[in-house]
């Protein structure tokens, strides 16, 4: 009996307190809203939200509902986090890979890398790109054209838009591509498991990639055509590029920022994954006759990638939390455009709070549940 | 001169400038089994690993099965795939089952297909008696069971020779036996065996000629029952006063 | 590429090899030389792009020339096994050299040669390289923020205090080190706060009022890290204990808790406690926008650092909690005077890194209106009278930190590496 009461009293004491901070935040919550005359509900969200957004990846404006907004805001953050995501992670492993070369110069350099821009705060990074270095750009009518096609202004990076001419052939025939390549891997792990000889997978998968869609230029009469990007006269002294694709400076300058902070990180991970391999499992692995590319693939990576995997995945998550500061550069992503001009507009502090934050809770407790799924799987099993 | 399968001349093997083997020779015959003890920092671990080319000796000749061991790499591995070698550690790898330990080297570098490599595998779990844990992981055995299953792995290859280095060193006393008799099997079986060790009840029972090592040099090289019953260097008797 | 047995080095012919490769590696580096330092091109006879790959292959050729295994001379042997094993390392190497050979110039002139320092306007910065000027005559804004000028002293004395009591931990004598957790965590964070209410905002005593609004600059990130460094540790201490407790409603709300800060950005934090926060608080009770800042911050660090606490928990061998429980010891005296100490030893190099992200995550205070350095850098390069100067303002801001984080991180590598010998 009385151990029970030892165990259940703190419990009921918590919750308790918990209730009792709940409910006085809700009471005075609800004074406050009354004295104001503000009412609590989400139907604004399909009010016209009369605001205009720079960079939309959809159709959208001020006709649209704040719901479209919301929509608006939160797929640009998918976009800078993916790009932040793919230059980070290759910018990551290559560093890391780096540091554990027995070369002295590559690997101080990949050190120097990785303790000056950790050191410094993102949001510093952030400032110094968007305002002091894409700043100094040239301006439209001055800039080099690079490979003639592309202009690097201060206005932002035009490059040329993809124009296809039957793209949905070009898809099927990438679609078949994918296809033909589990086939094969299928076929010649068979026929390795049946007959011990070996296929190139590897080779005839990029070879089937390459060549399959490349057939359907000569033909399935697809085409690609570039649209360049021109110089246009708008006013006496200002000019600007019609056509192609205007990538804004303000996208450019966080994923720059992103990446490069991000990658000091993954390179860490890299590192300790890799060194975590015991130079007994590599010996061992050549004591057997393995070549060291075999060592690489059969032994080394499927370990160090154990090691590697949820440190990264960590980093990817905080990435995407770091890509709010877009607020710093008018970047529209979901925090500006949602909880920054939508609730100046509206003054709907808690439920737009609310909705964000829950947002961005959706996307992390997604990936960690993720990554526990991932570890409970491949964990190497232990007594 | 045709039935030496190791034939070790003048080597000599620096770390940095420290220099770790002096002028060392040494001539294996084919199923010949030869303890190497010594006390530690004597070099018989660099010795048994210049062998498979896990270290490289600066100076002299070492041929392995008629092959010279030098900076070529198809050599190497090819040398390596005559020589099986057992670590202190065990060195399974930890993400394969014991089954997949073995095969991997079968399959891949030698290309046997899957069945008849786990078949090979199994004979050979077999004798070590360890079949009944092919399926399990290695971090689910005792230490005993790990150095067994690392045996069996070394033999999936057929090697000609098998090198020990230090095999009973990191395993609790009660598991010593178990894999002392696996490997006393092996040596009745034909194996030529180059064993580090300071297990010299294994040495009287097993051995052809017992080495002992001191400071790089090899001391004292004698067929076993001269070693035990007449060593000829001081230091020689000093070592064996201290470990029998 | 070891098949190319051209000009492949032997060992008869060593010294011609190793004198001509070398030759021609010093040549190559030379052209990169001459031409970043005095931009004198001395291939300019060349085609453009031949003097451009030049160096580039001539490093190649000599590199190549003088790849010789064990040559038996001791340097050239380590040289070769490091730089040079192979073509594409000897290309990234000679890559590396001329890049820092060509970097070197150019932010030499802009930091050092062109620089001005001197004088007191825009106009005094006429060189090309940074204007340094404009630093000097911000800095007060930098370190004090919008704080009176001629009350700055009080901000002054309050550091100085704080830094001399934050040494008494070395004061040898037995008496004092009995209570230096109890000093550490409860006394000195009074003291602190005893000096930031009565001096640096002061309104009583005779001193003026100072709201914090105006606080900024460097002195604001002190005081914000300061602050939420010694609130975010003892809570994140209790939700890492309370995570692992095996009463399941306190390990459920310590898991909601935890894993809602870790799951928002801080910006969002911060704006809930500027924008939602007022409206959770009784109708006329006013906390200042620097409190709930710190105490937003400190919630959402907490849950990093109870992780943190809580991987070393379970790092811990069961053997000591096994040990303390057969002597004896409750829950709390087992955690206070076995478990924690432990855990926490294990964990510094997890604890510092969460520090330095909070260091560097004190900027995000522009968002709410408080300006701290680099909010007062913004502000300053838009004044009409300093336009143009933003990579400066940024450049000492970014050297400002990489001191304080690169610091702070070498002296967590220093304790760990003191606390695994004690072991």
């Amino acid at each position: 009996m009385n151990i029970k009461i030892k165990k259940i009293l703190p419990q009921l004491a918590t919750l308790f307190a918990v209730v009792l901070i709940f409910g006085f935040f809700t009471f005075n919550a609800q004074v406050n809203m009354d004295n104001r005359g503000i009412e609590f509900g989400y139907g604004f969200l399909s009010q016209e939200s009369s605001f205009d957004v720079q960079f939309s990846l959809i159709e959208y404006d001020g006709s649209h509902s704040y719901a479209k907004a919301y929509l608006v805001g939160l797929l640009n953050t998918l976009l800078v986090a993916f790009l932040g995501i793919l230059f980070s992670t290759i910018l990551g492993v290559v560093v890391g890979i780096a540091r554990l070369s027995p070369n002295y110069l590559i690997e101080r350099s990949a050190a120097f890398y990785v303790e000056f821009f950790r050191n410094i705060p993102l949001l510093l990074q952030i400032f110094f790109w968007y305002f002091a270095a894409l700043r100094a750009l040239p301006l439209p009518q001055d800039a080099e054209a690079i490979f003639g096609i592309s202009f690097l202004t201060i206005k932002g990076l035009f490059v040329p838009r993809f124009v296809w001419e039957n793209l949905d052939i070009f898809f099927y025939s990438v679609i078949a591509a994918i296809i033909s390549i589990v086939v094969i891997r299928n076929y010649a792990r068979k026929l390795q498991e049946n007959q011990g000889r070996q296929l190139p997978v590897f080779s005839i998968s990029a070879g089937l990639l390459i060549i399959l869609p490349l057939l359907t230029f000569l033909i399935g009469g697809v085409s690609l055509n570039f649209e360049i990007p021109v110089l246009e006269q708008i006013a006496t002294t200002s000019y600007k590029y019609t056509g192609g694709l205007g990538i804004p400076p303000e996208l450019i300058a966080l994923t720059l920022a992103l990446s490069l902070y991000t990658a000091t990180f993954i390179a860490e991970c890299v590192r300790a994954g890799i060194q975590g391999i015991s130079k007994g499992q590599k010996e061992a692995a050549a004591s057997i006759g393995l070549t060291p590319n075999q060592i690489l693939k059969l032994v080394v990576m499927p370990q160090a990638l154990r090691i590697i995997i949820p440190p990264t995945t960590n980093q990817y998550l905080n990435l995407t939390k770091n890509s709010s500061l877009a607020a710093a550069i008018a970047y529209p992503d979901l925090v500006l455009v949602f909880a920054g001009t939508a609730m100046m507009q509206t003054g709907r502090a808690i439920e737009i709070v609310s909705i964000t934050m829950f947002t961005y809770l959706s996307i992390s407790l997604a990936i960690s549940l993720l990554m526990n799924w991932y570890n409970k799987k491949i964990a190497i099993k232990e007594k | 001169m045709s039935d030496k399968i190791i034939e070790m001349k003048s080597v000599n093997k620096w770390f940095g400038d420290f220099q770790v083997l002096k002028d060392v020779n040494l001539d294996v015959k084919q199923t010949q089994k030869i303890v190497v003890c010594g006390p530690s920092g004597s070099g018989k671990s660099t010795l048994i690993r210049c062998i498979n080319r896990l270290e490289e000796h600066q100076k002299g000749t070492i041929i392995v099965d008629g092959n010279e061991l030098t900076e070529d790499t198809k050599n190497i591995e090819k040398i390596r795939a005559e020589v099986g070698m057992v670590f202190q550690q065990f060195n399974l790898f930890p993400h394969l089952s014991i089954l997949d330990n073995c095969t991997l080297a079968p399959i891949w570098v030698k290309k046997m297909p899957k069945k008849e490599a786990e078949e090979l595998a199994m004979k050979q779990l077999e004798q070590v008696q360890i079949a009944d844990q092919a399926k399990k992981f290695p971090g689910q055995l005792s230490g005993g069971q790990q150095q067994r299953s690392a045996i069996a792995r070394a033999l999936c290859m057929k090697p000609k020779i098998m090198l020990f280095d230090e095999p009973t060193s990191a395993l609790d006393p009660e598991m010593i036996k178990e894999v002392l008799d696996a490997m006393v099997k092996l040596a009745k079986g034909g194996m030529t065996m180059i064993v580090v060790t300071h297990e010299m009840g294994f040495a009287k029972e097993v051995a052809d000629e017992v080495i002992f090592m001191d400071e790089g040099m090899i001391v004292e090289k004698q067929p076993t029952k001269e070693f035990f019953a007449n060593p000829k260097s001081d230091r020689t008797k000093l070592f064996l006063s201290q470990i029998l | 590429m070891s098949k190319i047995n051209f000009l492949k080095p032997d060992k008869e012919n060593l010294n011609t090899y190793l004198y001509s490769g070398s030759f021609l590696f010093f040549i190559a580096i030379f052209d990169v030389f001459i031409n970043s330092f005095f931009e004198i091109n001395i291939t300019s006879f060349l085609p453009k792009i031949v003097s451009f790959l030049l160096p580039l292959i001539l490093g190649i050729i000599g590199l190549h020339l003088i790849r010789i295994e064990f040559s038996g001379i001791k340097n050239l042997d380590l040289l070769n096994k490091n730089i040079n094993t192979s073509t594409f390392n000897a290309v990234l190497t000679l890559l590396i050299i001329f890049t820092i050979i060509k970097s070197i110039s150019p932010i030499m002139s802009w930091f050092i040669i062109d620089a001005n320092i001197a004088g007191d306007t825009k106009e005094a910065c006429t060189g090309s390289g940074a204007c340094w000027t404009y630093i000097k005559i911000w800095l007060n804004r930098f370190i004090y923020g919008m704080y009176p000028n001629e009350l700055q002293w009080r901000i002054n004395i309050s550091f100085i205090l704080l830094i001399t009591l934050a040494f008494v931990g070395l004061i040898p004598s037995a008496k004092i080190k009995k209570f230096l957790t109890l000093y550490y965590v409860v006394i000195y964070p009074i003291i602190a706060f005893i000096l930031i209410y009565y001096l640096i905002s002061g309104g009583s005593l005779g001193l003026e009022w100072v709201e914090t609004g105006a606080w900024g600059g460097l002195s604001l990130t002190f005081i914000v890290s300061f602050f939420c460094l010694i609130f975010c540790f003892p809570v994140g201490m209790f939700l890492a204990l309370g995570r692992r407790s095996v009463l399941p409603i306190v390990r459920y709300i310590s898991i909601g808790f935890i894993e809602f800060w870790r799951g928002v950005p801080l910006i969002t934090v911060l704006f809930m406690s500027s924008v939602m926060f007022p409206m959770f608080l009784p109708e006329d009770f006013f906390m200042d926008k620097l409190v709930r800042v710190i105490i937003a911050i400190s919630l959402f660090e907490a849950a990093y650092v109870a992780e943190v606490i809580r991987g070393g928990l379970q790092a811990l061998p069961r053997g000591q909690y096994d040990a303390a429980k057969s002597l004896g010891m409750g829950y709390w005296k087992m955690h206070i005077f076995v478990i924690l100490p432990q855990a926490l030893k294990l964990v510094i190099p997890g604890i510092a890194n969460t520090f330095l992200a909070l260091v560097k995550d004190t900027p995000l205070i522009f968002v709410v209106g408080l300006l701290e350095i680099v909010g007062m850098l913004n502000l300053a390069k838009t004044n009409p009278k300093w336009l143009g100067f933003a990579m400066e303002g940024y450049v000492f801001a970014a050297i400002i930190f990489w001191i304080i984080c690169y610091a702070m991180s070498r002296y967590s590598q220093n304790l760990e590496i003191k606390y695994k010998t004690e072991r």
